[in-house]
């Protein structure tokens, strides 16, 4: 019947155009290891999924390493605080990966209140040959057993297990936004929008405030901590970005509170563009050291900065990530996204810098040759082993082929998380429940 | 029918002052309201949220109000200084002491009514209260009545924010003012460490209460 047809036709495209995700899916952070070779995102309904690249072969060099799925476990569930009639969501807002000391994996997983440190381990063999069980883990009958016999390991399929070995709680009054382990790889610090805790990765019962912004009457608050970092290499120094565009560095040698900062890193605002949206675009929500810690990068709403520690009073550089939206401030204020926290990343030799925008949309910033280029992560627009085309947006006048105009931009598309491997030029982006992962083409 | 139309719309007329204003000042005005309307919308619903209320974006959303309000009161002085006979309309721009208690250098730039002036003495701190002039006394004494927390707020108000006059009133009061209590402190009061004391409340609206 003709309904019949048009409501077939409706409903195909309504599932081909709309991703009908589950909001659990949405993938809220991703980190790759130190050694490049795991992959661990985070997503909305407090899961973690570890990916793991397979080893190259020697038969098919053009198959370079993929990454497979290794494990997959539930990190935080969803808490009701009881006292303060609050729910605590069980969204995974950062994962930081250990470095590797032995056979076993460790990560750091956090929500809004709680980090845990998750150990992931392989098991590939079995013991086989009990005296008092058997096989299937039955008791055996005592009076059946006539010989004693010594247990085996017997290989089995390979079982990734992750079990929690610490949980540090009841740290946080306030949000957590961010962590960083350490270089001396014992402590770490988590941070929420008022206060630093550093933690013993030991200890779980106890942990140190270093920093704490909260004034004594909370009508004077100006400004919240955004994120905050170790540095790479002096495991007393850290970092810590505000709402205001600031950031400061702290010696942790100098104080047990690292309330006095040792560097303050702003730049002036320019009048010439001051809007009622100021303070909103100006709140730096990443914090990034670069590998070898000479250099910051901080990304607020529409531009990345790289600032020289050096240097306290401007940024050493400054890209414009999406200016065309600074126009656009007050529709994006009305619809929410004036508050999406854009992250930002090194590659491993610190010469290009990567962030996320709009439509699926991410910019690399190459920082010698000032070139830039706009990707898109979008399955239409890339089949496996494609080569990606650079994207273009209209800024006004005529528009080309292959642009896109700022009007047509889908700001439902948001890419916020995105990591860099530490070594090779792997990236992996995160579009609202699907993560691609992109390599340099082989030659 | 013109008269059914909505009150605010109305509202705004009066207190926007179309007889005195520039386009430009209008165009400020206009913008600035409605992201201050914008601005509470997303604050009280906020307070729904999952996951509890998120004391960044409560911040920033009242940086905005805030910044928005200073623009649209900006506006509303170029237009008055045009128009000097206004009275009634100065008076409804004057801040509540609610705003007063919580950003007192703010206070000293937006209070621009001829009273304050006259006596020469602007309102700086939340304990001195410096009235001096009969129509200061009456607007306090208003604002006073204002300051009283509605009926269903069990939290005690902090950075009150004013909200501006072309929302529908639920007192019928000249200046149509409406103290918001502040999401920021009620963010305070659900997730404050256990034994955190209460911040006292100012004298005014300690008198306000009674």
């Amino acid at each position: 019947m003709e309904e019949e047809s048009d409501t077939r036709k409706i409903n195909n495209s309504f599932l081909r155009d709309h991703n009908y995700a589950t909001e659990a899916d949405i993938i809220s952070t991703v980190e790759f290891n130190s050694s490049g070779e795991l992959l661990a995102t985070g997503d909305k309904g407090g899961r973690v999924v570890v990916f793991q690249r397979e080893q190259e072969s020697k038969s098919q060099p053009q198959r370079r390493g993929e990454y497979n799925v290794y494990s997959t476990f539930q990190s935080h569930e969803p808490e009701f605080d009881y006292l303060k009639s609050l729910e605590i969501e069980e969204k995974i807002n950062k994962i930081k990966w250990l470095p590797q000391q032995n056979a076993a994996y460790f990560l750091l997983s956090t929500n809004d209140k709680t980090v845990k440190l998750w150990k992931i381990s392989e098991r590939d063999k079995r013991p086989e040959g009990y005296n008092l069980k058997d096989d299937d883990g039955r008791i055996r009958d005592p009076s059946t057993i006539t010989s004693l016999r010594v247990p085996v390991l017997q290989p089995m399929d390979l079982m990734v297990e992750a079990t929690a070995r610490r949980v540090f709680s009841n740290a946080h009054t306030y949000h957590i936004n961010s962590i960083s382990v350490n270089s001396d790889l014992q402590t770490y610090i988590s941070t929420d929008d008022l206060r630093v805790n550093l933690w013993n990765l030991e200890i779980t019962d106890r942990s140190f405030n270093i920093v704490d912004i909260k004034p004594a009457n909370m009508e004077e608050l100006t400004e919240v901590i955004t994120s905050a970092e170790f540095h790479p290499q002096q495991c007393h120094t850290f970092a810590y970005s505000s709402s205001k565009g600031s950031i400061r560095l702290c010696d942790m040698r100098e104080a047990a509170l690292c309330d006095k900062h040792c560097k303050y890193f702003e730049e002036p605002e320019d009048p010439s563009t001051r809007s009622f949206f100021s303070e909103i675009i100006s709140s730096i929500s990443d914090v990034k050291f670069s590998h070898n810690g000479r250099y910051l990068m901080t990304r607020d709403y529409l531009t990345v900065k790289v600032w020289d520690l050096q240097m306290e009073n401007k940024p050493l550089e400054t890209y414009q990530v999406h200016d065309y939206l600074r126009g656009k401030l007050c529709s994006l204020y009305e619809n929410d996204c004036i508050f999406d926290k854009f992250e930002c990343v090194w590659n491993g030799s610190d010469s290009v810098i990567m962030t996320g925008s709009y439509n699926n949309f991410f910019r690399m910033f190459d920082r010698n040759t000032k070139r830039d280029v706009t990707l898109e992560a979008s399955r239409e627009n890339s089949k496996p082993r494609a080569i990606l085309k650079p994207r273009k947006v209209c800024v006004g006048g005529k528009r080309r082929k292959d642009e896109i105009s700022v009007d047509s931009l889908d700001f439902s598309k948001k890419i916020l998380h995105t990591t860099w491997h530490p070594h090779e030029n792997i990236i992996a982006v995160a579009a609202t429940n699907n993560l691609y992962i992109f390599q340099d083409k082989v030659n | 029918m013109r008269q059914a139309e909505s009150t605010n719309l109305n509202v705004l007329i009066v207190c926007s002052g179309l007889i005195s204003k520039t386009s430009c000042d209008m165009e400020v005005s206009v913008e600035a309201k409605r992201i201050m309307v914008v601005a509470l919308g997303k604050l009280y619903s906020s307070r729904t949220q999952r996951g509890g209320l998120r004391l960044h974006r409560s911040l920033l959303l009242t940086l905005v109000m805030k910044s928005a309000r200073d623009m649209y009161h900006e506006a509303q002085t170029t237009a008055e200084s045009a128009a000097p006979g206004c009275e009634h309309q100065q008076q409804q721009q004057h801040q509540s002491t609610g705003e007063v208690a919580t950003e007192p250098t703010g206070v000293q730039t937006e209070l621009q009514g001829p009273a304050s002036l006259a006596t020469g003495k602007p309102r700086t701190l939340p304990g001195e209260e410096v009235v001096c002039s009969p129509a200061e006394l009456r607007r306090d004494a208003e604002n006073k009545e204002n300051l009283c927390p509605t009926p269903h707020s069990r939290k005690r108000r902090g950075k009150a924010a004013v909200e501006p006059d072309f929302l529908p009133c639920k007192k019928a009061k000249l200046e149509q003012q409406l103290i918001v209590n502040s999401v920021l402190l009620d963010y305070v009061n659900c997730s404050s460490e256990l034994g955190a004391h209460p911040t006292p409340m100012p004298l005014q609206r300690a008198i306000a209460a009674c």
